[in-house]
């Protein structure tokens, strides 16, 4: 089946290509799902208890039943692929980060000054995830550093299913680092695994110091949090402690890291958290 | 709307468990949802409807069991149910609750046809 929507109409196909490629389109293990949009409700029954939600098509079907015992995890399916990636890439010695954020935190741009900086001392590979067009993956090609853009269509966050199909679609070099974009939303993507050594989660000055209790999964879920756009401080009201102090209360793990992509203040911190990352594999 | 992709994954792990019990038809499936596992009831059932449509589960009727979280707090030891764990601990009021329930999403178990 398909991990990202499932759905089979145009346009919510997911697409994996590289910048002035042919469309490569998402395996969807070969399985067709057809869905019409009918919503009727009608001779169906809903129940909302507080504890035990039914949904009922037909009432009574005693007749010849039995009962299968499953107990399995619903994402067991991604995580099992998940794992699979991470012992790929630490086979291969890369050191792979699932960057996750909120739209126009600054992502690109923070892979674009980065790749820029560190490229002749260490080699980069790029997956950028969009609902739609290659906009960041020409971004990133200007660097000169291989890129794949996943399109995820109507879908809301990349899978792990997704970067192994992108993976096939670039040649990484062994020892370098793997930057996977996640599609710019707080929430989704923080269910799904990716096979990344470390998840680091972007936050931009521009948005609201008390994100990480608004979005608590997402803090929860990753090792470093970068607070980006630090060079418009003056002009907007974000508090930085507040915004750490709201993040280790769901996170007391999480590091910081302060930093503008734009005018390069605090970037040797986040340059140094990567080298140590290179030297030291995924411990 | 990640619940869809949830939706679709208990429809194809029931169709392989029915598959591989020589079942026809899933009659019934229990999922337990923890109120941390990230999923939104409301959404999956609405994404449930469309995602049993042309398989084993068509005529199938759901049970969502809700699982309320429980915490447990790692400087003192209490344990206790919890409304949020990104509150303090009511005993000792560190921040940094460990959730031991409540992120369960699993397919506990289905009633197929013989």
């Amino acid at each position: 089946m398909c991990d990202t929507c499932g759905c089979g109409q145009p346009g919510d196909e997911v697409i994996i290509r590289k910048p002035g490629e042919h469309n490569h389109a998402y395996v969807h293990d070969g399985v067709k799902h057809n869905h019409s949009h009918d919503h009727s409700h009608s001779g169906e029954e809903h129940t909302h208890a507080e504890h035990d939600h039914t949904h009922h098509h037909h009432p009574d079907h005693t007749h010849g039943a039995r009962e299968i015992v499953v107990e399995e995890n619903i994402l067991q399916k991604n995580d099992l692929l998940a794992e699979h990636n991470r012992g790929f890439f630490e086979a291969k010695g890369m050191v792979t980060l699932n960057l996750v954020s909120s739209p126009g935190s600054g992502k690109t741009t923070l892979l674009e000054k980065t790749i820029s900086a560190l490229n002749n001392r260490f080699t980069f590979a790029v997956i950028e995830g969009d609902q739609q067009t290659m906009n960041d993956a020409n971004r990133i090609n200007a660097t000169g550093a291989p890129v794949v853009q996943i399109n995820t269509g109507n879908g809301c966050h990349l899978d792990a299913s997704m970067i192994n199909s992108a993976v096939m679609h670039l040649d990484v070099p062994d020892k370098s680092f793997l930057m996977i974009e996640n599609v710019g939303n707080l929430v989704c993507p923080a269910l799904f695994d990716l096979g990344e050594a470390f998840r680091v989660v972007i936050i931009s000055v521009t948005e609201g110091d008390d994100k990480p209790v608004k979005y608590p999964t997402m803090f929860q879920t990753a090792d470093l949090c970068l607070i980006n756009k630090t060079d418009l401080l003056p002009y907007v009201d974000f508090d930085v402690e507040k915004a750490k102090e709201y993040a280790h209360r769901i996170n007391p793990q999480i590091s910081f890291i302060s930093l503008s992509a734009q005018t390069g203040e605090g970037m040797d911190e986040w340059f140094t958290w990567l080298e140590e990352k290179m030297v030291t594999g995924t411990d | 709307m990640h619940e869809l992709s949830i939706a679709m994954s208990i429809v194809e792990i029931a169709e392989d468990y029915a598959l591989r019990g020589n079942a026809g038809k899933v009659l019934e499936m229990d999922i337990e949802v923890g109120d941390m596992s990230g999923v939104v009831i409301d959404a999956l059932e609405f994404a449930l409807q469309e995602a049993v449509r042309n398989t084993r589960c068509e005529q199938a009727t759901w049970k969502i069991i809700q699982v309320h979280p429980v915490a447990r707090c790692p400087a003192c030891g209490w344990e206790g149910a919890i409304d949020s764990p990104f509150t303090p601990c009511p005993d000792c009021g560190e921040y940094g609750l460990e959730i031991i329930r409540g992120k369960e999403l699993q397919l506990k178990s289905l009633v197929v046809d013989t």
